[in-house]
C-alpha cells in the first residue's frame, strides 16, 4: 500500500498543476500582507472606529497574530475550490489519461489503488494547509511581530492573551484540515463518477457553493438540513477563539467557550469523510473500466 | 506476502467459457469460448469493434462479464485477481501514459506495483528490447505514437510475466517498427517460453507470429484453428452456395465433409484440398441439393475479409 501511496504522490508532484494552489495562496497571502503592512493603521483604525469611544486598546492591534486570523478568513473559503483542482483529477484525470487501465491491471485491487490515491489527496491538501499556516501565521508574526489578540466579534470582543494564542492556531489548523479533507473526498467521489477532469472538478466547486449558500441563508426550511451539510461545519475553526469568562467578565486563559460545538463539527466532517470515500470505492469496484 | 502460480506446461494458461457482455441492448461478446496453451502466440483477430478489446479487459478484470467463466492458469480471475495479474504484462489499446514522465520513470512507477521485486538491470534491458534505449531520459510528451507503443509493450514486460496480452501492438508503428514488434513477440515465445495473447484487425500480421488463430466478429466467434493449417496452401477456402443451407450442411455432414466446416455462421465455408472439391460438389447434387455455386477463396485473408464484411 505505501508503494502505491508513494507512486501517486510522486504523479501529484510530477505535474506542474499541483503548484497553482501552491503559487495562489503565496501571491494572494503576500499581497495582503504587502497591503497591510503599508497602509495597517488605517485597516486598524476602520476596524475599531466603533469602540474607539468607550474602549481604549493599547500595543500593537495589527499584530501577526491578527493577521493570520484575517488571512484564515478570507483564504480558508477560497482554498477548497483549490483542492478540488486535484482531489477531482485524481481518478477522472486517469480515466481521460487513459491511464487508470494500467494501474487497474497491476496486481493490487481497486480499492488498494483508490484509497492510496485518497491518502495521497490528502497528503497533497495537508501540506497546502501547512503551506498556508507557514505563511499566514509564522511569516505575518515575522513581518508584523506579536502581541495580545483582538477580535471583533458580531456583537462583542475578544481579547486573548499573547501566550494563549498559539495553540488556538494549532487547533484551528487542525480543524480545517478535516473540513478540507471533506472537500478532498467529496472532489474524489465526483472523480469516481466520471472519465474527465472538468466534469468533477466543476462539480466540487459548484457543490461547495451551492451548500454554502443553503448554510449562509436564514430560512426556515434550510435550518431542517443545515446541520447536516458539511459546509455549517466547515467554518467552525473560529471557535477555537471564542473564550470564556469569569464572573468578572475576565477572560479564562486556555479556555474555549463551546468545546461541544466543536465535537459535533469534527463527528459531522469525520461522517462525510468516510461517506464519500466509501461510496467512491463501491463506485469504482463496481465500474467497468472502459476508457 | 504474495502468491505464486503453478502451472504445467500443457495446461492451458488462458480458459475462457461462455462469456458474455452486454452494454444496454448491445451484444459486445457473445458466448465465446477459447483456450490458449502455455508458451504459444495466439491469435486473436477481429474487425474495429468486434468486441476484441472487451474480451481483452474481461480478460484482465477490467469488465465484468455478463456471464460466463475466466480462468488464467488454471484459476478464476474474479477470485484470484491479484496473484494471476502478478503474472500478466499487458497493453490494451491505445499506448496511453503520463505525458510529464520519461520512459525510465514510467518502467520504474510500474515495476514499483509488482510484488515481487524488478532489478534495475531489468528495466534497462527492456528498454533496449524495445527499441527505446535511446530516448530513456525524455518525457512521454516528446514521444511519436510508435514510441508511445514501444513504451507500452515494454510496460507490459518489465516485471517478466509468464503470459502478455498485447492489444493492437503494432498500432502507430512504421514498417520497420512492425517487424520489430514481430520479431520481439516471436522471441519471447520461443527462446523465453512465454505465452503471448495477441490481438489485431490485420490478419496479416498475425499470421506470420501467431501458433493459434481465432476470428471473432460481432462478439462471435467465426472461427479457430492452427495457423498453419488455415493457412496451408493444398487446402483451399470454399464458400458453398446453395438454395437451403440446412439442407446443404446436413448433406455435408452425411458425406464425411464436415471435418472441413469452418464456419456456418455467415455462410457454409470448408477449407479442404482442391482435389476434394468435385466430390463435395457431387455428394450435394446427389442429395438434391441445388447449388448455386461453389466459389474458392485464394487465401485466409480473403475468408477474413468475407466473413467480417458480410455481416
Amino acid at each position: 500500500m505505501w508503494s502505491l501511496i508513494q507512486i501517486e504522490l510522486y504523479k501529484i508532484f510530477r505535474r506542474p498543476r499541483t503548484y497553482i494552489a501552491f503559487g495562489a495562496i503565496a501571491a494572494l497571502i503576500v499581497v495582503i500582507q504587502f497591503g497591510l503592512k503599508i497602509d495597517g493603521d488605517a485597516y486598524a483604525s476602520f476596524l475599531m472606529k466603533d469602540i474607539n469611544d468607550t474602549l481604549t486598546v493599547d500595543g500593537k492591534v495589527l499584530n501577526g497574530y491578527l493577521i493570520c486570523y484575517i488571512l484564515l478568513q478570507l483564504l480558508l473559503v477560497h482554498v477548497p475550490l483549490l483542492v478540488a483542482l486535484i482531489a477531482a483529477d485524481m481518478i477522472s484525470g486517469e480515466a481521460n489519461l487513459g491511464t487508470l487501465r494500467l494501474l487497474f491491471t497491476t496486481p493490487y485491487s481497486r480499492t488498494h489503488w483508490v484509497l492510496a490515491k485518497f491518502i495521497a489527496a490528502s497528503i497533497y491538501t495537508i501540506l497546502l494547509l501547512i503551506w498556508l499556516a507557514f505563511l499566514a501565521l509564522f511569516v505575518s508574526m515575522w513581518i508584523f511581530g506579536t502581541d495580545d489578540l483582538f477580535l471583533m466579534k458580531s456583537n462583542y470582543v475578544v481579547l486573548i492573551e499573547q501566550s494563549d494564542v498559539l495553540w488556538r492556531y494549532v487547533g484551528a489548523f487542525v480543524f480545517a484540515s478535516f473540513s478540507l479533507l471533506t472537500v478532498t473526498s467529496l472532489g474524489f467521489l465526483m472523480s469516481s463518477l466520471s472519465s474527465n477532469s472538468i466534469g468533477p472538478i466543476v462539480g466540487t466547486m459548484s457543490a461547495i457553493v451551492f451548500f454554502t449558500i443553503l448554510s449562509t441563508l436564514n430560512i426556515p426550511l434550510f435550518n431542517i438540513v443545515k446541520p447536516y451539510l458539511f459546509t455549517t461545519h466547515m467554518n467552525n475553526w473560529k471557535e477555537f477563539f471564542d473564550i470564556k469568562v469569569n464572573i468578572d467578565n475576565e477572560a479564562i486563559k486556555g479556555s474555549i467557550l463551546n468545546i461541544p460545538k466543536i465535537k459535533t463539527s469534527l463527528m459531522v466532517l469525520t461522517l462525510h469523510i468516510i461517506l464519500f470515500v466509501t461510496a467512491s470505492v463501491i463506485i469504482i469496484k463496481k465500474k467497468d473500466i472502459l476508457s | 506476502m504474495f502468491g505464486v502460480i503453478c502451472y504445467n506446461l500443457s495446461m492451458a494458461v488462458i480458459r475462457v467459457e461462455n462469456i458474455s457482455k452486454n452494454f444496454g441492448t448491445l451484444k459486445a461478446v457473445d458466448n465465446l469460448s477459447f483456450e490458449v496453451e502455455a508458451g504459444q502466440v495466439f491469435g486473436f483477430l477481429g474487425q474495429n469493434g468486434s468486441g476484441k478489446s472487451t474480451t481483452i479487459r474481461m480478460l484482465l478484470s477490467l469488465i465484468h462479464p455478463s456471464s460466463g467463466s475466466i480462468e488464467l492458469f488454471g484459476k478464476s480471475i474474479q477470485k484470484n485477481r491479484d496473484t494471476i495479474l502478478e503474472q500478466v504484462g499487458a497493453i490494451i489499446e491505445r499506448p496511453d501514459l503520463y505525458p510529464y514522465l520519461t520512459a525510465t520513470e514510467h518502467l520504474q512507477l510500474f515495476a514499483k506495483v509488482r510484488k515481487q521485486k524488478v532489478a534495475a538491470v531489468n528495466i534497462t534491458k527492456t528498454l533496449e528490447q524495445v527499441g527505446l534505449s535511446h530516448r530513456s531520459q525524455d518525457k512521454v510528451q516528446t514521444f511519436s505514437l510508435g514510441m508511445k507503443q514501444r513504451l507500452g509493450i515494454a510496460i507490459a514486460l518489465v516485471h517478466n510475466p509468464s503470459l502478455i496480452i498485447l492489444d493492437e501492438p503494432t498500432n502507430g508503428l512504421d514498417p520497420q517498427g512492425i517487424a520489430d514488434i514481430r520479431a520481439l513477440i516471436q522471441y519471447l515465445a520461443k527462446e523465453e517460453g512465454k505465452t503471448v495473447f495477441v490481438s489485431s484487425h490485420l490478419l496479416s500480421e498475425i499470421e506470420q507470429v501467431a501458433h493459434q488463430i481465432l476470428i471473432i466478429h460481432q462478439g462471435k466467434k467465426m472461427v479457430e484453428g492452427v495457423t498453419k493449417e488455415l493457412l496451408d496452401p493444398e487446402k483451399r477456402i470454399v464458400q458453398i452456395k446453395t438454395m437451403d443451407d440446412v439442407k446443404a450442411l446436413a448433406a455435408i455432414v452425411a458425406s464425411g465433409f464436415s471435418q472441413y466446416l469452418l464456419t456456418r455462421k455467415e455462410g457454409i465455408f470448408l477449407k479442404l484440398p482442391t482435389t476434394a472439391i468435385p466430390t463435395l460438389n457431387e455428394s450435394l447434387v446427389q442429395s438434391g441439393i441445388a447449388v448455386l455455386g461453389i466459389e474458392t477463396k485464394n487465401s485466409l485473408e480473403d475468408y477474413f475479409l468475407q466473413i467480417t464484411s458480410n455481416a
